[in-house]
């Protein structure tokens, strides 16, 4: 892909606002390629890990934050274990996530991931622990696929892999609290 | 020896012949185990990609629950939750700016002072490979599995730090001392998909796939796990695995506490096999191990 970057794009403080909410120096990188060779999920990510670190330094947070890329990325660490440049690439992947969280930017073709982590997350909010069939439930039900894993999940009621009722004895409340006073600090995202 | 148990939400309900066998294994050896009262989920992959603060904020909680016991140190047997109670301990520890917004999200001052680890370190470090050979009853002979580590168990460097990055042998001696063979192969931290289980259901299968191939490959006919996720990605969606990729693998996928149990002499009954998607009992009586 050809991309013709203007000079106000150059300009774009995203370079700096990552370095300064995930501590990660962007510009160390020399581009050697190391993350994207060990990368698991790089045979479906329209750009490459060591491409999206190349788009940040040249202001690209469109199209950065608009990318399958980092909805795809697994959080396996394999390129932030393996950079020579000792780039934490995984916690850029994360801050690049909750940006896009926060600015509300959704991928441009699959949000499934980003609906898996909202009905996960309401799920501890609200029950403290997870609570699989409430889980699964609901994310089948809103991602219209109502009849995924319906070979294997009789099966795993059966062994008893997964509990008729959500688990008692949690301090429901504090949870919810901590759920709530976390949203509004947010910490690494400061910047606007 | 004495620690706080976490188990995490998985061991409560798709692994519960992890919580099982890693039970049976503590108590054989004089390991007290003792459950955090009241604890909750450590919010996994989806609160780190939502918001930090609450990322750090749940193993914090549960953290300062166990220091609340004075039990000694955290285990848990989840590479996930391990994970994300070691990134919470060392962001305490370092980001001592930040920090005080977490303390003031929990409510408690925290610096990160109880130590989290996890049941595979128990047994090879702190109890010790020689004295767990002590306490072998038998050695399961003639067994050869490929050790899996996933990505989450050595990774980041500096943060979990329990074994070597690239080549972990941590499970593989493990296995020595109980006399089951560890092959060699070249995916013993390649990821499994683990977090997209559900939301990425075709990718996880391509991954999984990939690593029961190579296993096989290398002559295992059993792959050994220490994360919850990576045994429901391997053994619950095999059969999806054979479909999609048009192969008939039969891999038993086993938790570490499992065989060691059983080289301790705790009958199979207790271990939880019958909750095994691919059926392990085959495989086990095929080589003698159990009757
Ligand atoms: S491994 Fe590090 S230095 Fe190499 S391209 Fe990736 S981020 Fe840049
Ligand atoms: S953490 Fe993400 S970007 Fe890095 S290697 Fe794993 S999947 Fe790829």
């Amino acid at each position: 892909m050809k991309w013709f970057v203007s000079q106000d794009v150059i300009k774009a403080p995203i370079q700096d606002i990552l370095e300064r909410g995930s501590g990660q120096k962007v510009r160390r990188c020399y581009q050697c390629g190391k993350c994207s060779a060990g990368c698991p999920m790089s045979f479906k990510m329209e750009h490459l890990p060591n491409q999206i670190i190349r788009m940040i330094q040249l202001g690209m947070e469109k199209e950065v934050l608009s990318s399958q890329t980092i909805w795809l990325c697994a959080s396996c660490l394999a390129c932030t274990a393996r950079c020579p440049r000792e780039i934490d690439i995984a916690e850029i992947m994360d801050f690049l996530r909750r940006r896009a969280y926060l600015k509300r930017v959704k991928p441009k073709l699959d949000a499934k991931v980003l609906l898996f982590n909202k009905v996960f997350l309401w799920n501890v909010e609200w029950f403290g622990r997870l609570y699989e069939i409430a889980l699964i439930g609901m994310f089948n039900m809103f991602s219209l696929e109502f009849f995924k894993d319906f070979s294997i999940a009789p099966k795993m009621f059966l062994m008893r892999k997964i509990g008729l009722f959500p688990a008692l004895k949690i301090n429901r409340k504090e949870i919810r609290e901590i759920f709530k006073r976390s949203h509004k600090v947010g910490l690494d995202q400061k910047d606007k | 020896m004495k620690y706080a148990y976490y188990p995490g939400c998985s061991l409560h309900s798709t692994a519960k012949e992890y919580d099982l066998s890693t039970k049976e294994v503590a108590s054989a050896l004089g390991i007290e185990l003792v459950e955090i009262p009241g604890w909750a989920c450590c919010g996994a992959t989806p609160a780190h990609l939502t918001v930090q603060s609450l990322s750090i904020a749940l193993p914090v909680k549960n953290l300062l629950q166990a220091k609340n016991m004075d039990a000694g140190d955290v285990v848990t047997c989840c590479a996930a939750c391990f994970s994300r109670l070691k990134i919470a301990n060392h962001f305490m520890e370092t980001e001592t700016e930040k920090r005080k917004e977490v303390e003031g999200i929990v409510g408690e001052r925290y610096e990160g002072e109880v130590k989290a680890r996890h049941f595979l370190e128990v047994l090879t470090k702190d109890l010790g490979l020689d004295k767990l050979k002590t306490k072998v009853a038998k050695e399961l002979k003639g067994l050869k599995v490929a050790c899996y580590y996933g990505c989450l168990l050595t990774r980041p460097k500096g943060v979990t730090g329990i074994d070597d990055l690239e080549d972990p042998r941590l499970l593989d001696d493990l296995m020595g001392t109980i006399g089951v063979e560890a092959v060699k192969w070249p995916y013993k931290t390649e990821c499994c998909g683990a977090s997209f289980s559900l939301s990425k259901t075709e990718i996880v299968l391509k991954l999984s796939g990939d690593i029961l191939e190579m296993a096989s490959d290398e002559g295992a006919e059993a792959i050994v796990v220490a994360c919850p996720l990576c045994q429901s990605n391997l053994d619950l969606r095999q059969g999806m695995i054979n479909k999609k990729l048009k192969k008939s693998f039969d891999i038993p996928i086993f938790y570490f506490t499992q065989l060691v149990a059983l080289s301790l002499g705790i009958a199979p009954g207790k271990l939880g096999f019958d909750k095994h998607m691919v059926n392990p009992v085959k495989l086990l009586k095929k080589k003698g191990i159990i009757a």
